[in-house]
């Protein structure tokens, strides 16, 4: 166990010497979080965008579903994903669990649903104002949708942003399926709970240092982002 | 109470061919429209003969931008009978354009706002810079749209109706916010529009430019058509008491 002010120090020196075993695991959980947020949007997006140009019996319990998935907890996901996954399970032969593939899975079905209800209120909200005038002009769903998504693409931006922040941050869906095995599938938040709990509290600082920075990294990429957006006039 | 003068408006005028004889005449009967449970529209009967220009006038919520809403398809009426030659106006909206009293403007560039409307229609983007340039926005063709004036926007949403090539055309107050030089822009373009055979129905408070652009006059008070005239006689000698008020600046509703 070392003391604190030594770890703080230690800390700073991985990141700033660009520690190997540091770099790896910041790189992988970019890649799995990175690649779940894409996956991410790839569904949650156009089923977003399809609710809120729709009206149809039972709406109003979806949006209740969507609001409710938004808040599914990690450790539920991680456990889900890996009931289907395990040798037993009914995806078992696919051999991906203690993968990042895996990994990527638990987190796109966690951020999805938020990607989802948050792009449904943003569209539906664009599409309030935008609506007379699309009837007007005879377009087909798939046309109203695209236009949707374009118009909307600074708030769709931050609402993908926002998916990424959960997915990074995250912690009990990728030890689960991911087994916290270190070069194959070990990540920023298994690795600071492991070394944590190992008492290596230099490497798990140094660490949390860089997952704030990227939290706050993501935090000045959503203000940049709303204030170009104020700027060409496209809020 | 309705003073319509129809044979005069059915009349034959020395106006090209409309391009499909099928959409016109307009033949409205008996329309009623509530709008959250206050009517709007009580019984209101109108023929619109197949050319020309026709202003619709009338004072503040007497219920004119909602008229046109129904005649474009957007709206159903509570109760009535609206037949474009012999189809309803949802199957003709398509071959419409309605320029809104608040122009609707995307997210985009002043371009790219034609052409989404040419890209939807199927229509070549070239014409983008022609349509740009009647409207006299071709200088500001990268703007973002949602920064124009208020001026600058009913002119690009005219362009943007014009894009869709429509056999008729709304226009709903198209000229509220122009000034002197900008109006005269677009009422040239409307003639020209009439001249090319496009059906102009247009909403307007100004009398000196129904008097310009129009051949007939619908006014619209208390949820009917009060008087349907040719618009030098409308103007000279209206039949309706309403008109005659609101000529005079009179009508409050
Ligand atoms: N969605 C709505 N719900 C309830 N009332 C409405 C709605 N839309 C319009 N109205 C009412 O219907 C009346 C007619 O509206 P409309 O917009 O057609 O007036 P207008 O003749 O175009 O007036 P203006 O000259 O001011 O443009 C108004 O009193 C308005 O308040
Ligand atoms: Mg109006």
């Amino acid at each position: 166990m070392q003391g604190i002010g030594e770890a703080v120090s230690l800390a700073i020196q991985l990141v700033i010497t660009g520690n190997a075993d540091l770099f790896e695991i910041v790189a992988l959980s970019l890649r799995v979080s990175l690649s779940a947020t894409f996956f991410a949007c790839l569904i949650g997006l156009p089923l977003g965008a399809l609710v809120a140009i729709s009206r149809f019996p039972g709406r109003g319990a979806v949006l209740v579903l969507m609001n409710a998935l938004m808040g599914l907890p990690p450790v539920v996901v991680g456990l889900l994903v890996y009931l289907h996954l395990s040798r037993s399970g009914p995806l078992g032969f696919l051999g991906l669990l203690y993968t990042p593939s895996a990994m990527i899975i638990a987190q796109t079905i966690l951020i999805a649903p938020i990607v989802a209800a948050l792009s449904r209120q943003v569209l539906e909200d664009l599409h309030g104002e935008y609506a007379e005038q699309f009837r007007s002009l005879c377009l087909t769903r798939g046309q109203t949708v695209s236009a949707l998504l374009w118009d909307a693409r600074y708030s769709l931006l931050t609402v993908s942003l926002a998916g990424f922040g959960r997915a990074v941050a995250e912690v009990g869906a990728v030890i689960i399926v991911g087994g916290n095995i270190d070069h194959l599938t070990r990540v920023m938040t298994t690795a600071i709970a492991l070394e944590t709990s190992k008492g290596d509290l230099a490497l798990a600082l140094a660490l949390g240092l860089v997952l704030l920075v990227i939290a706050l990294g993501v935090n000045a990429a959503v203000q940049s982002l709303r204030m170009s957006a104020r700027r060409h006039a496209y809020v | 109470m309705s003073s319509i003068d129809t044979a005069a408006l059915l009349r034959p005028q020395a106006l090209p061919e409309a391009r499909y004889a099928n959409l016109l005449p307009l033949r409205v009967r008996g329309l009623e429209l509530s709008c959250g449970g206050t009517p709007i529209l009580t019984g209101l009967n109108l023929d619109l003969s197949p050319h020309g220009c026709t202003a619709i006038m009338g004072p503040n919520g007497a219920g004119k931008s909602l008229l046109l809403k129904v005649l474009h398809g957007l709206l159903t009426p509570t109760a009535g009978e609206v037949c474009w030659g012999s189809q309803p106006p949802a199957a003709v909206t398509a071959r419409q354009a309605l320029v809104f009293q608040k122009p609707v403007l995307l997210r985009r560039s002043v371009a790219a706002n034609i052409d989404f409307v040419l890209k939807a229609r199927g229509k070549p983007r070239q014409a983008r810079d022609a349509l740009l340039d009647r409207v006299g926005l071709l200088h500001k063709a990268r703007a973002p749209a949602r920064r124009l004036s208020g001026g600058e926007a009913q002119r690009l949403a005219l362009a943007r109706a014009l894009a869709t090539d429509p056999e008729v055309l709304f226009l709903d107050e198209a000229t509220a916010s122009l000034d002197p030089s900008s109006v005269q822009v677009i009422e040239t373009i409307v003639q020209d529009a009439c001249a090319r055979g496009i059906r102009v129905i247009c909403v307007t408070h100004d009398s000196g430019q129904a008097r310009r652009i129009a051949d007939d006059v619908v006014f619209l008070h208390g949820g009917r058509v009060a008087e349907h005239s040719p618009a030098d006689r409308f103007f000279s000698a209206p039949q309706s008491p309403a008109a005659r008020a609101y000529l005079d600046g009179r009508l409050v509703l």
